[in-house]
């Protein structure tokens, strides 16, 4: 039982940094049509910089409000020049997915590389809060509870931003019909790449919040894509409230096979992966 | 003969059916009309027909034979061909393999490359193509990128034609030339199943003609019998 | 065939060349250097993957990432099987392996939109190297494998080989009428399938067959690497840099592919030795953008694009002029 408890409660705590990943994705796929391959770099960056930050003194927490809006602009540019190109020169849509899928494994080649040049290879890490807590018999580090509560908080704000705003209105308009949005006056090139952007900057502060628990290193962004990526179709494209709640579920089943044998983790993900787009490509919440 | 029948032909997307119940039959060698307001199904009930969707409930078939729920290619063989709203051509193709294509894979029997070349070189003399036939058909009027596609359709050597809305877009001068193709094609023994909007190509040129109106038919006949129709008349001119 | 119409000049350029191409590379060892053999092997086993990639990702537009896995695929094969049977056996079935396996997971994926197909085919590559590793380490207590050793000239030959089938196959089936389907599937998928095309056993069998190649030249590489474990043999720039190659050549016809791969394994060569080492995946990246962004059809679709325009000017545009009236 105490096995299971804290297999559980370990899940949902990494669920929460899953949950934010996977909504930035979310943005970036569902509404901005690109399969940003190069999301877990962005994580990477914002995890790096925070922990250079940290080195000079500054709460890693605190470190979000200089990361989040820089890696916002970082995406928002990168989307308005490249992406925008290749989707006014695409002629048609799928093909816009393709040239947009390879545009951002470059990127991921680009960003991978300059993080490996200016951290070189080797695990790096810090703590932050040195205490735990024990839920159910099980022991938790307090930095994981403050991680996740700060995902979820970050989420909660997103999603009342897309309720709430014009703004926000806008990309939920985006993300069901392009066109017709664009005819009832959303600027949709700048609506995209705010969506992009965004999604960048969810993945910067799911980095920093990374780095406050767990080592980094340089090449720890694939492995969060492929989660993201997971929890995207788990979720169900285009549903932000599906990538949350898909988030804590592949982090309980996350949890789960690693206790067994980290060396499957991936493997497991890509079955799950399989089964989903073959039995319901929709996911729990997508249209 | 009923070349084409549906029974009961139903289509839910989501919560929402937008094709109800829907009998309907189509006589070999006629024309065959489909009219009904924007949203009503009609384009629906061909992606039905031709094995884009599968209809549930419902069932169709195809010259005695149940076609529902069997795949578009194998559809196409057993001798029927569409015409899509958006022309839906290969654009980087030079027209006349667009139309090629069309003999080299849609017929009962397959043909040899030189043949399907030949024949496709005819239908596009046939439907009025007066361009190089090496033209990519992305470069193409649109009048002329239809034309491509009902070449192709017919390269199919296709019983029944479903033609979907062939004259949205023309100039009056095109359309009447459509109308005139429309005719042509059924004296060459093929059935036509179209949706228009064009009322007069419509009534000018159809034996019969039914009538959707959000998913469900609401009239059949002839054209003189739908035009008077109460609830038909209700439809277009009381909205 | 009507004789008459053939070009028999341009038909002698389109044949002579790489006729003379390919006797030049038979005699080459003779007379070259062990250094440019070696150079001259790497070079076509990046052709050979560049084009059967494009075999069925240039025309249908369906993106796979997989070209690793069936690589991998053939070097496993050369290692499991390399000491008990001749190399001729072991190409042929690390090259019927690959088609076997691609076969039944384009059955499974190619069902789905382009875009999906392109993550599976990417994580495939990340699956099977994490599960051979698992086996490796957990089932049979080591990593990595011993292959035995062929000659520099038997590698050459043996590529060369598998380069020229390659190029005959990606060449029949362009000009046969499943090239045309192909082109049809890659422009408007529901349009071919409504005209009769089964287009999910033509992706299929494409696919698969394409794999036949990458599955082929794994199984040479690996004679000439001698150990191999699951990171050398599935290694992800394998896949992407023949897409990058391909991307960069021009997909539009079967040499584009292969000016790509000489062009880039060039240009890969001197960045990975020297002081550029440290920025190659970075230029790589850049690059792969640049081509995307401003040479969507690569430098053969530059080329006629080119050529076009030269004849263009040289009638006067009027046969353009009179088209679309």
């Amino acid at each position: 039982m105490d096995l299971f408890l804290s297999i559980f409660i370990g899940g949902l705590l990494i669920g929460g940094i899953y949950s934010l990943v996977a909504m930035g994705l979310s943005l970036q796929y569902g509404v901005a049509k690109v399969l940003n391959i190069a999301h877990g770099e962005f994580l990477m960056i914002g995890a790096f910089l925070t922990f250079l930050l940290q080195q000079n003194g500054v709460d890693p927490l605190l470190t979000v409000v200089i990361i989040a809006p820089l890696m916002f602009v970082v995406g928002y540019i990168l989307y308005r020049t490249i992406f925008t190109t290749i989707r006014l020169k695409a002629s048609n849509p799928g093909v816009f997915e393709s040239n947009a899928l390879l545009a951002a494994f470059g990127l991921y080649f680009i960003v991978q590389n300059i993080g490996r040049l200016i951290w070189g290879t080797t695990p790096v890490s810090y703590s932050y809060l040195p205490g735990t807590f024990s839920l159910g018999g099980a022991l938790f580090n307090d930095d994981r509870l403050v991680a996740a509560a700060f995902a979820v908080a970050v989420g909660a704000a997103f999603y009342l931003y897309l309720a709430r705003t014009r703004t926000g209105k806008a990309i939920r308009a985006a993300a069901q019909d392009p066109s017709t949005a664009g005819l009832m006056g959303v600027n949709i090139n700048n609506t995209l790449a705010l969506c992009f952007g965004f999604g960048a900057a969810m993945a910067g502060v799911a980095g920093a919040l990374i780095s406050i628990c767990y080592p980094i290193s340089t090449t720890m962004g694939l492995g969060y894509t492929v989660i993201a990526i997971v929890v995207v179709t788990l979720g169900g494209l285009g549903s932000i409230p599906g990538s949350f709640i898909g988030g804590f579920i592949l982090g309980v089943i996350g949890t789960a096979v690693t206790s067994w044998d980290a060396g499957l983790s991936v493997a497991s993900y890509y079955v799950i992966f399989v089964i989903l787009l073959l039995v319901r490509p929709k996911g729990l919440f997508g249209k | 003969m009923r070349i084409l029948e549906g029974e009961k032909v139903t289509k839910y997307f989501g919560g929402l059916a937008a094709v109800s119940n829907v009998d309907f039959h189509v006589e070999e060698g006629e024309i065959f009309g489909l009219i009904g307001p924007n949203g009503a199904g009609k384009t629906t009930l061909f992606n039905l027909i031709s094995g884009a969707f599968t209809p549930k409930p419902g069932e169709i078939k195809f010259k005695g034979k149940k076609i529902s729920g069997l795949k578009p290619y194998k559809i196409c063989r057993m001798g029927m061909a569409r015409t899509f709203q958006e022309v839906k051509i290969f654009p980087g193709v030079p027209a006349i393999e667009n139309v090629s294509l069309g003999a080299l894979f849609g017929t009962p029997k397959s043909v040899s490359p030189a043949k399907a070349t030949k024949e496709a070189g005819e239908l596009l003399d046939f439907v009025g193509f007066s361009v190089p036939k090496t033209i990519p058909a992305g470069g193409l009027t649109l009048a002329n990128q239809k034309r491509v596609e009902i070449a192709r359709a017919l390269a199919t050597k296709a019983d029944m034609l479903l033609l979907d809305e062939v004259m949205a877009g023309l100039t009056p001068t095109e359309t009447a030339e459509a109308m005139e193709l429309v005719t042509k094609i059924r004296d060459r023994g093929v059935t036509v199943f179209m949706i228009e909007h064009v009322m007069k190509a419509i009534m000018g040129v159809c034996d019969r003609i039914m009538v959707l109106h959000h998913g469900e038919k609401i009239a059949d006949g002839t054209p003189q019998e739908v035009a008077g129709s109460k609830k038909v008349i209700e439809v277009y001119l009381g909205e | 065939m009507d004789f008459s119409k053939i070009n028999w000049k341009k038909n002698a350029l389109i044949w002579g060349i790489p006729l003379v191409g390919v006797v030049l590379l038979s005699f080459f060892p003779q007379y070259g250097s062990a250094y440019w053999v070696t150079r001259l092997t790497y070079f076509m086993m990046y052709i050979i993957l560049a084009v059967a990639w494009t075999i069925f990702s240039g025309a249908t537009g369906y993106i796979s990432l997989a070209s690793s896995a069936f690589f991998g695929v053939g070097i496993y094969a050369a290692a499991l099987l390399g000491e008990s049977m001749p190399l001729i056996f072991v190409v042929l079935i690390g090259g019927a392996a690959s088609f076997v396996l691609a076969f039944i997971f384009g059955a499974i994926t190619l069902r789905l939109r382009g875009i999906y197909f392109a993550m599976f085919t990417f994580g495939l590559v990340l699956l099977f190297k994490e599960l051979i590793y698992y086996y490796e380490i957990n089932v049979e207590g080591l990593r990595g494998r011993f292959v035995v050793l062929q000659s520099n000239e038997t590698i050459y030959y043996y590529l060369l080989g598998i380069f020229v089938v390659t190029m005959i196959v990606a060449y029949l089936i362009r000009r046969s009428k499943y090239g045309l389907a192909l082109q049809s599937i890659g422009q408007n998928e529901e349009a071919a399938a409504h005209t009769g095309v089964n287009v999910t056993m033509v992706k299929i069998l494409t696919f698969a067959t394409s794999a036949i190649f990458m599955g082929a030249a794994g199984v040479i590489m690996a004679t000439k690497w001698t150990y191999v474990d699951p990171g050398v043999a599935f290694n992800l720039m394998i896949s992407f840099t023949p897409v990058l190659m391909a991307i960069f050549g021009g997909m539009g016809n079967i040499y584009g592919p292969v000016i790509g791969a000489v062009l880039f394994a060039y240009l890969q060569e001197v960045l990975t030795t020297g002081e550029w080492s440290n920025y190659y995946m970075l230029i790589f990246g850049a690059v792969l953008i640049a081509a995307i962004v401003f040479m969507p059809n690569g430098l053969m679709g530059l080329i006629q694009k080119l050529v076009g325009l030269v004849r263009k000017w040289r009638k006067g545009g009027s046969e353009v002029q009179n088209a679309n009236t």
